[in-house]
C-alpha cells in the first residue's frame, strides 16, 4: 500500500487517463464514489417501482371487488375496467419480491455502501479493480433494464412467485407469465448474478489487500466487516442460484428433465421424466436463505457504525459483534432447508434444519443486546440516521423473534406460507434492511453529494414510516395465525376468512400512508443533491477515515498521502481526550493505551 | 374510488407538511441551520421514542384483544393438534416476554440518554461477563425449544400406522382437489399421470389392470371418520400444490413425480365443531359481516351472499397459477356409521370408467 501513498497529486498516480470527459466521469466511470451513486440512483428507481407494486397488491387485497382507477391507469390491459387480472396479481407479487430483494436491498444497499465505504474507510485510493467495478454496475443496470422490459411482455411478466418454483415456472401452459416473461426474468437474474459476483470479488480483494498502514483487521469499522463477510456469502451462494437458473432454462428450452417429472397438463402428458422440483427448491434456497443475510448484514454493519457515532460511545462488544457476523454468515449457509419442512423431503432433514436454524437466534440476540447496551449511558444525537438505526434494532427484534416459530419445523406445519411468514420476513429483512439503507443514506449523504439532507423532513419521514411499518406488519402476524394463505388474489371465496377483511383494510391504509410519505424522502433526496445545505468536513464528528477525505470528490480520494491508522474506529468519549471523538488517524498520546480487542 | 380520494388527500397533507418545514427552516435560518441534531431535536425525538414504545405496546394489545382469538392456538381438530398448539403457546409467551423487555430497554434508553450539549458518554466498550450472560440465556432457552420442537415434529412425521388406518390419496391439479379412497381392500391401486385417459374417464391415471385399483373410490369431497387415523398420500399432476388443512394442523406439499405423505387422526366431527362456543361466535360474526356486505350488493343489483356455515377445508397453499386463490375442497368429519353410509353410495373405479 505504501507505494500508492505517495505525496503526488492523483494525476500522477493514474497518469494514463487524466482527462475526464462527461462520459468517463458520469457514465462509464471507474471511480468507486461515482459507481456508488449510480447504484444508489438505480436502486432508488427500482425501489419506487417495487413500492408502487406493493401498494397495488395491498389495494387489491383490501378491496378485491371494487374496480380501481389506479389499476386501470397503471396496468392497462391487465386491469380492464379497473379490475385486476388474477395472473397480473401474481406477477405483481413476483416482481415486487424480486425487485425488492435483489435490485433494491442487494444491489441498491450493498452496491451503494460497499462501493462508497470500503475504499474510503479502509484508506484506499479506489477498489482493487475499477474496471471490474464499472462492469459490475453496468451489468446490474442491464439486468434492471431486462427486468423492467419483462413487465411489458404480451403474455405477462413472470408470475410464479419470486421463488419461481418449477413446474409452474417451467411450463408456459401452466401460467401465462411462464413464457417470455419467465425467460426474461431468468436472463435478468443471470446477468444480475454475474454483476453481484464481480462486485463481491472486488470487495473481498480490496478489503484484504488495500488497507492503509495501521488498518489491521481488528481495527476495521464494523461496516467493513459486514460488507466483507456479505461479499463472501455472496460468492459462496450466488453461483448456486445461477446453476439453478441455468438448469431451469435447459428444462424450459432444451427439453431436459432436471426439475420435472410425470406431468399431465391441459390434456396431454409431457415427456419429462425423473427430475424433481424438490431439487430446485434445494438449489434455490441454498442461495435464498443466505440472501437474507446478504440483505441484512450490510444494514446491521451500517447500524453499528451509526449507533456508535451518534451515541458518542464505542460500539459495545466489538469482538462479539465481529464474531456474531461470522457466526451468522456460517450458519446462514446451512439452514436453507427450513423453507422446505413440508416440501416432501425426509423429516429427519427437517430436524437437522430446525436445529441449525434456531442456533442463528444466538448470534442475533447477541447483536441486539449489544446495540441496546451501546445506547446505555450514551449521549444520543438523534440525527435521522440514528432514528432509522434504532428503528432497525426494533424491527429486527420484533421480526426476528417470530423466526423462532417459523424455524421450528413442528410449528411451521401450520403457519408455512401464511401471512405469518409474510409479516416475519418483511419486518426482519425487508423493513430492517430498508431502515439500514435509509440510515446509510442520511448518514453518508454529505460524503456522497457534499450537501446535507434536511433533518426535519428526515424526522417526519422516519416517524411516519416507523408507525406505518408496524401498522402494516404487526396485525399481519395475526391474520397469518388465523390460517390465511399468502398470494391469494382475493379471499372472497373463503367465507371462513371474512372476519379478517377489516384487518386487511387497516393494513392497506397504513401501507398507503407509509408509501406516500416516502415521497417526503424522495423530495428531500433529489432536492438536497442540488440545493441542500453545504456540508462541513466531518458533520457527525465521526472517527472513520472517510471524513478525513476532502468534501469535493477527487479521483484517488485523498490529496497527498493516505492517512495512517493508529487506533480502532470507536474511540468516542474516551477519557483523557478533550473532544468526544478521536479519529482513527490520530496517533496515540504518550501513555495512552489502545483497547485490546 | 375510496383509495384514490385517500391518496389525493394524503398528497395534499404531504405538500402542507413540506410547506411547514420550509417555513420552519426559514424561521431558523438566522440562528443555526446545520442539519445536525441539536438539543431540541434530541429532546423531541427522545420523547417520541417513549411515545413509540407506547405505540408498540398498544398495537400489541389491540391485536391480541381483537384478533387474538386464534383458531391456531386452540380448537384444533386432530390428535396431534394440541401438541403443536402447546408448543405454539409456549413459544408465543416467550416471544412476548422478550419482545416487551427488549423493546422497553431499547426505547427507554433512547429516551433516557438523549443527547445534551456538554455531556460526555460513558466509555464502556466491553464486558465479558455481560456478554456471556446474554449468550448463555438464549442458548439454554433455545435448547429447550429445540428439544421440545424436535420431539413434537418427530411424533407427527414419523407416525406409527394404526391397524385400522384409513389410506386416502389427495390428488391436486390446477385448480381443484380430488380424493381417492382405497376401497374394501384398503390398498390404493397403482397410478401414474401417464395412464390418464380422458376418453374413458380415467382422470387420475389409475392402472386399469391393477386389481387393487378396481375398488378405489374417487370423490370431490373428503369425508373422514372421527377417531380413526388417516394416512394421506399426496400426488400432483401438474405443478406444486400444498394440501393445507389448518384446523387439523396439517400441511404437506403435493409434488409432481413423487408421492408425499402426512397422517393425522381427526378428533372432532364437523357437527361437534359447529356447536363449540368459539365457532358459534365466529360464524355469527362472519354472518353479520356478510349480511352487511349483502346489503351493498343488493343495492347494486347483485345477488346477496349466502349465509356461512362452518366446514373444515382443504386449501391450496402453494402458488399454483391463476386460480390458486380458489382451490379448495370441503372436509367432513363424521361418525363411523355416517362415513360408512356415505362411502357405500360412492362409485368404485371400475364402474366409473366409460366403456367405449
Amino acid at each position: 500500500m505504501s507505494a500508492h501513498a505517495d505525496t503526488h497529486a492523483h494525476e500522477d498516480d493514474h497518469g494514463h487517463h487524466h482527462k475526464e470527459t462527461f462520459v468517463t466521469k458520469y457514465i462509464f466511470s471507474q471511480d468507486h464514489k461515482m459507481i456508488a451513486k449510480q447504484y444508489l440512483i438505480t436502486g432508488t428507481i427500482m425501489g419506487v417501482i417495487g413500492v408502487i407494486m406493493s401498494l397495488m397488491i395491498r389495494m387489491q387485497i383490501a378491496w378485491p371487488e371494487e374496480p380501481n382507477v389506479i389499476f386501470e391507469a397503471l396496468l392497462g390491459k391487465w386491469a380492464p375496467g379497473g379490475v385486476m387480472d388474477a395472473d397480473m396479481y401474481l406477477a405483481l407479487v413476483t416482481i415486487h419480491g424480486t425487485i425488492m430483494v435483489f435490485f433494491v436491498l442487494t444491489a441498491g444497499l450493498s452496491g451503494t455502501f460497499s462501493n462508497l465505504l470500503i475504499p474510503l474507510q479502509i484508506g484506499a485510493r479506489d477498489m482493487a479493480s475499477g474496471f471490474l467495478n464499472m462492469v459490475s454496475y453496468w451489468l446490474f443496470f442491464l439486468s434492471s433494464v431486462v427486468m423492467v422490459i419483462s413487465l411489458f411482455v404480451e403474455a405477462g411478466p413472470a408470475a410464479a412467485g419470486w421463488t419461481i418454483y418449477p413446474p409452474l415456472s417451467a411450463l408456459p401452459m401452466a401460467q401465462g407469465g411462464s413464457g417470455m416473461g419467465m425467460t426474461l426474468w431468468l436472463v435478468s437474474m443471470a446477468i444480475f448474478i454475474a454483476s453481484s459476483l464481480l462486485g463481491s470479488l472486488n470487495y473481498i480483494v480490496t478489503v484484504i489487500n488495500l488497507r492503509t498502514k495501521g488498518m489491521s483487521m481488528t481495527r476495521l469499522p464494523l461496516t467493513i466487516w459486514a460488507f466483507f463477510v456479505t461479499a463472501i456469502i455472496g460468492v459462496v451462494s450466488f453461483p448456486v442460484l445461477l446453476s439453478a437458473a441455468l438448469l431451469l432454462i435447459m428444462d424450459r428450452s432444451f427439453g431436459t428433465s432436471f426439475f420435472l417429472s410425470d406431468i399431465f397438463i391441459q390434456g396431454e402428458v409431457l415427456h419429462y421424466q425423473g427430475g424433481s422440483p424438490v431439487l430446485f427448491e434445494h438449489l434455490f434456497w441454498f442461495l435464498g436463505h443466505p440472501e437474507v443475510y446478504i440483505v441484512l448484514l450490510p444494514a446491521l454493519g451500517i447500524t453499528s457504525e451509526i449507533i456508535a457515532t451518534n451515541s458518542r460511545k464505542p460500539i459495545f462488544g466489538y469482538r462479539a459483534m465481529v464474531a456474531s457476523i461470522l457466526a451468522i454468515a456460517f450458519l446462514s449457509t446451512i439452514v436453507w432447508g427450513h423453507h422446505m419442512f413440508i416440501s416432501g423431503m425426509n423429516p429427519f432433514l427437517g430436524s437437522v434444519f430446525t436445529f441449525t436454524t434456531l442456533l442463528i437466534a444466538i448470534p442475533s440476540a447477541v447483536k441486539a443486546f449489544n446495540y441496546i447496551t451501546t445506547l446505555w449511558k450514551g449521549n444520543l444525537q438523534f440525527n435521522p440516521a440514528m432514528l432509522f438505526s434504532i428503528g432497525l434494532v426494533s424491527t429486527f427484534i420484533t421480526g426476528g423473534l417470530t423466526g423462532i416459530i417459523l424455524g421450528d419445523s413442528a410449528l411451521d406445519i401450520n403457519v408455512h406460507d401464511t401471512y405469518f411468514v409474510v409479516a416475519h420476513f418483511h419486518l426482519v429483512m425487508g423493513i430492517s434492511a430498508l431502515y439500514g439503507m435509509f440510515a446509510g443514506i442520511y448518514h453518508w449523504f454529505p460524503k456522497m453529494f457534499g450537501r446535507m439532507l434536511n433533518k426535519n423532513l428526515g424526522y417526519i419521514h422516519f416517524w411516519v414510516t416507523a408507525v406505518c411499518a408496524y401498522g402494516v406488519f404487526f396485525p399481519m402476524h395475526f391474520i397469518g395465525m388465523a390460517g390465511l394463505p399468502r398470494r391469494y388474489y382475493t379471499n372472497s371465496n373463503f367465507p371462513l376468512f371474512d372476519d379478517l377483511s377489516n384487518v386487511n383494510v387497516i393494513i392497506t391504509l397504513f401501507a398507503i400512508i407509509g408509501g406516500i410519505f416516502q415521497l417526503v424522502f424522495l423530495w428531500n433526496f433529489f432536492y438536497s443533491i442540488f440545493y441542500g445545505k453545504k456540508t462541513v468536513q466531518n458533520p457527525w464528528k465521526s472517527n472513520t477515515l472517510e471524513w478525513t477525505a476532502p468534501i469535493k470528490h477527487i479521483h484517488g480520494n485523498w490529496e497527498g498521502e493516505i492517512p495512517h491508522v493508529h487506533r480502532w474506529a470507536y474511540d468516542y468519549s474516551k477519557p483523557g481526550h478533550d473532544e468526544d471523538f478521536v479519529p482513527q488517524n490520530v496517533p496515540l498520546k504518550d501513555g495512552e493505551e489502545e483497547l485490546q480487542h | 374510488m375510496t383509495a384514490l380520494l385517500t391518496i389525493i388527500v394524503l398528497v395534499f397533507i404531504t405538500v402542507a407538511i413540506w410547506q411547514m418545514v420550509k417555513i420552519f427552516d426559514l424561521a431558523n435560518a438566522n440562528n443555526e441551520n446545520s442539519q445536525v441534531a441539536n438539543d431540541k431535536d434530541n429532546r423531541v425525538n427522545g420523547y417520541l421514542m417513549l411515545g413509540f414504545l407506547a405505540f408498540i405496546y398498544i398495537i400489541t394489545i389491540v391485536c391480541v384483544v381483537k384478533w387474538g382469538d386464534l383458531p391456531l392456538m386452540s380448537n384444533s381438530a386432530s390428535e396431534h393438534g394440541p401438541q403443536i398448539d402447546n408448543l405454539m403457546i409456549i413459544s408465543m409467551v416467550l416471544i412476548f416476554i422478550v419482545q416487551t423487555i427488549t423493546q422497553f430497554l431499547l426505547h427507554y434508553f433512547a429516551f433516557k440518554y438523549k443527547g445534551e450539549k456538554g455531556r460526555k458518554a460513558l466509555f464502556f466498550a466491553d464486558n465479558d461477563k455481560l456478554e456471556f450472560i446474554w449468550t448463555i440465556i438464549p442458548v439454554i432457552t433455545l435448547a429447550g425449544l429445540i428439544i421440545y420442537g424436535l420431539f413434537t415434529w418427530s411424533d407427527i412425521m414419523n407416525f406409527e400406522e394404526d391397524e385400522d388406518a384409513l389410506v386416502v390419496e389427495l390428488y391436486a391439479q390446477q385448480f381443484n382437489w380430488k380424493a381417492r379412497y382405497a376401497g374394501e381392500d384398503n390398498v390404493l391401486g397403482n397410478a401414474n399421470v401417464r395412464l390418464i385417459n380422458l376418453d374413458n374417464a380415467n382422470i387420475l391415471g389409475l392402472d386399469e389392470a391393477d386389481p387393487n385399483a378396481q375398488d378405489d373410490i374417487i370423490t370431490t369431497e373428503l369425508h373422514l371418520p372421527v377417531g380413526r387415523q388417516v394416512i394421506f398420500k399426496m400426488r400432483s399432476q401438474d405443478v406444486l400444490h400444498s394440501a393445507y388443512m389448518p384446523h387439523f394442523r396439517a400441511q404437506m406439499n403435493c409434488v409432481p413425480g413423487m408421492i408425499t405423505q402426512f397422517a393425522f387422526t381427526p378428533t372432532v366431527t364437523t357437527a361437534q365443531m359447529r356447536q363449540t362456543q368459539q365457532m358459534v361466535k365466529k360464524v355469527e360474526n362472519i354472518n353479520k359481516i356478510r349480511t352487511e356486505k349483502s346489503k351493498d350488493l343488493v343495492a347494486k343489483g347483485e345477488e346477496a351472499l349466502d349465509p356461512y356455515e362452518f366446514d373444515y377445508l382443504l386449501i391450496c397453499n402453494k402458488i399454483c397459477g391463476k386460480s390458486h386463490y380458489n382451490m379448495q375442497m370441503k372436509i367432513i368429519v363424521e361418525t363411523e356409521e355416517e362415513y360408512n353410509a356415505w362411502i357405500k353410495e360412492q362409485q368404485v373405479f371400475k364402474n366409473s370408467l366409460v366403456q367405449n
